[in-house]
């Protein structure tokens, strides 16, 4: 898997653990429901921990747990579904979320400018992507009107 | 007219350069077909049965002379010499080649056009009325407000991939010309109690397979809060909108299963959140009010004595002046509207000689500008009173000055089973064949304004549902049938029509519509319409003897 963050071609260091898999080192990125039914679990482990959000996620289940996570991914289930950018929006702009947040999941390479602009900062693409056709999808728009 | 400044050149540019990126990757096989078909329809191009076809966005219908002879440019070089008008103010071209369309975008980008987001599930090209900034009914003008969301729907990176596609309206009087309660959102500029004015705010309108009517959720809006507000219902949408169906994804259907008032309260605690952050601030409206200044007109007055001596001694001049014209708030003027419904042609259809000359006429008569209508015709809003002789006979002409509008022949019709792949049955051919069986222009006169509407499948893309008299076509077993509703309206007293009863043949629905027409004439009080026929008498006895014929 290839990295893209802050406009730059980078390593990944995140893993994405699911619900029953067993927790690892290392950083890792769980979901709301593993984190609200497991947190001890997630004490005194080394690595860094972020949320996995889903397009089902509501703003009230994750709101008050931002605090805790060094990274937020949004896992996109299909391209056409548009739900993770208004997530994005109100991560950015209403909660005040400062770190990384990143896509992954199924996005396409001509969704970039647009997760962009709602304040992905990071992007997780298929190896059968272009990483120089990604970071140019970054720059396609000079002009915006919102 | 809005005329674009430097951003709004560079980003029609930057999206021309991506689609032709686009466009290059899919034909090279680097996307594929399921990613590139939501990329290539939020730039107006369908794959039909024939050839693609490309929707280019005319905004609220205002277009340019020199934006016309484009068309009629890229109708000759990429297209087969002629464009078709949508109910939606916008132009289709029914036989471009998909490796030409980005050269067709770049052609349009040179006099400020573009097909950005004429389809796809995504805010689309925003409509008004027609005789917006000259209709003496006017609270305020609608275009302003036009172009500001047409600016902040154009590319809105949070919006292009909502559960399906969502219309805007803006009508400026309450005289409906927009079908504005039939959209997604709806605006009416209203004044409050103090006087000031600003926005009624409907929502969940729409016509397609379950047309409803939209509902007020907010009675008046600030200006200011415009867009802010606009933002809090695309949002809870978007986020709340079902994706797992696509004929309950519209947001009618959200409104309907949530309810409206648990809506708004969703709406209103959005809109509490953002509306401070994204305020309309005032000089930004001045800046876009400049575009639409009244135009300079001359004061002449209405007392013309050689315009009412031709129109008492030609009855054919009189006649048009009657249907074809409108009333102008400016004394000495008035808008025309060209009739793009003539008797042997496909109703919207215009070919590019047509175009050209057009342009030269607004040129000559009305300030270089052009309207498309909801009803898919054009219109010059700024015409002479004394100009209308021969305005008219050049229109004459042109094929463009059948006095029929508002009336039985002046249909709304889809591109139907000749075009468009999900249509079930042709409507061309009834139309066509309406027009064969009124070719009566008295009898056409004496019937007076209704409004048929002819969709060839329940998608209803020529609004059947709110026609006075709707005509939708259904397959039945490979066999074209026809079913016909009574007392639709899209204006301000929004209704769905009844269905008068089963599906009517092919060969039997402009026999139908005679008989529906006849029982009109025999029920009518003196100047009594159709459609208030229809209230007053509801479809009975319409039903009654269209079906003893059967």
């Amino acid at each position: 898997m290839q990295l893209i963050k802050d406009k730059k071609v980078s390593q990944n260091d995140w893993q994405h653990i699911d619900n029953s898999q067993d927790i690892p080192d290392g950083n890792i990125t769980v979901t709301i429901d593993h984190w609200k039914s497991n947190q001890n679990a997630f004490k005194g482990r080394q690595g860094k921990i972020g949320l996995r959000l889903s397009s089902e996620d509501k703003t009230e289940d994750f709101e008050a747990l931002l605090n805790h996570f060094q990274l937020i991914a949004l896992d996109f289930p299909a391209f056409t579904d548009g739900r993770l950018f208004s997530t994005a929006r109100i991560l950015r702009d209403q909660l005040k979320y400062q770190g990384e947040l990143r896509a992954t999941g199924h996005f396409i390479r001509d969704q970039i400018f647009f997760l962009s602009r709602v304040g992905i900062n990071s992007f997780e693409l298929a190896e059968s992507e272009d990483t120089d056709s990604a970071l140019a999808a970054l720059t396609e728009f000079t002009a915006k009107y919102q | 007219m809005y005329q674009y400044n430097e951003t709004d050149q560079t980003l029609v540019e930057e999206r021309v350069a991506q689609f032709r990126d686009q466009t290059q990757r899919y034909l090279d096989g680097k996307i594929s077909e399921d990613q590139f078909r939501p990329l290539r329809l939020m730039n107006g191009l369908y794959i039909q049965i024939h050839a693609p076809m490309l929707r280019i966005a005319v905004p609220y219908g205002l277009l340019s002379s020199r934006q016309l002879r484009m068309l009629a440019h890229i109708t000759r070089t990429y297209d087969k010499n002629y464009a078709h008008f949508t109910t939606r103010q916008n132009i289709q071209l029914n036989w471009p080649k998909l490796e030409r369309v980005p050269d067709i975008l770049a052609d349009l980008a040179t006099v400020q056009m573009h097909a950005i987001q004429t389809s796809g599930n995504c805010i689309r090209n925003v409509t008004s009325d027609p005789l917006a900034g000259i209709s003496p009914d006017e609270i305020e003008d609608p275009r302003p407000y036009c172009e500001i969301i047409r600016q902040w729907s154009t590319l809105h990176p949070e919006f292009a991939f909502l559960p399906r596609k969502f219309k805007i309206a803006v009508s400026g009087s309450q005289n409906d010309r927009a079908a504005t309660q039939l959209h997604d959102i709806g605006l009416y500029l209203v004044k409050d109690n103090s006087g000031a004015v600003g926005f009624e705010v409907l929502v969940g309108g729409g016509l397609g397979r379950t047309p409803v009517i939209g509902q007020t959720i907010r009675p008046f809006l600030e200006k200011k809060h415009l867009l802010s507000y606009l933002e809090a219902i695309l949002r809870v949408y978007n986020l709340l909108g079902r994706r797992d169906n696509k004929y309950k994804a519209r947001i009618k259907i959200t409104v309907r299963e949530t309810g409206l008032e648990p809506f708004k309260q969703l709406v209103e605690e959005e809109w509490g959140k953002i509306k401070d952050s994204l305020e309309l601030n005032l000089s930004e409206i001045d800046r876009i009010k400049n575009h639409f200044q009244p135009l300079e007109y001359e004061s002449i007055g209405n007392d013309d004595t050689q315009f009412a001596t031709r129109t008492e001694n030609d009855a054919d001049f009189s006649n048009w002046i009657k249907y074809n014209t409108v009333k102008h708030k400016i004394p000495g003027y008035a808008a025309v509207y060209l009739s793009m419904k003539p008797p042997n042609a496909p109703p919207g259809d215009i070919s590019d000689i047509q175009l050209d000359s057009v342009a030269d006429l607004a040129d000559q008569y009305c300030y270089g500008f052009i309207r498309s209508t909801h009803r898919q015709n054009l219109l010059f809003a700024d015409v002479k009173q004394a100009d209308l002789y021969s305005l008219w006979k050049q229109l004459d002409s042109l094929n463009l000055a059948t006095p029929n509008i508002g009336t039985v022949t002046d249909l709304i019709c889809c591109p139907g089973l000749d075009f468009c792949s999900l249509a079930n049955a042709g409507s061309i051919g009834i139309a066509s064949e309406i027009n064969q069986v009124f070719d009566h222009l008295d009898y056409i006169h004496d019937l007076g304004e209704i409004k048929i509407n002819i969709s060839g499948c329940m998608n209803g893309c020529a609004h059947q549902s709110v026609g006075n008299i709707g005509v939708l076509g259904v397959d039945k077993k490979g066999v074209e049938w026809y079913q016909i509703t009574l007392g639709g309206s899209s204006e301000k007293d929004a209704a769905l029509g009844q269905r008068l009863g089963p599906a009517v043949a092919k060969n039997k629905v402009v026999q139908a519509l005679s008989i529906i027409l006849k029982v009109y004439t025999e029920q009518r009080h003196e100047d009594e319409d159709f459609l208030a026929t229809v209230k007053r008498t509801g479809i009975k006895p319409f039903k009654e003897k269209v079906y003893a014929a059967h």
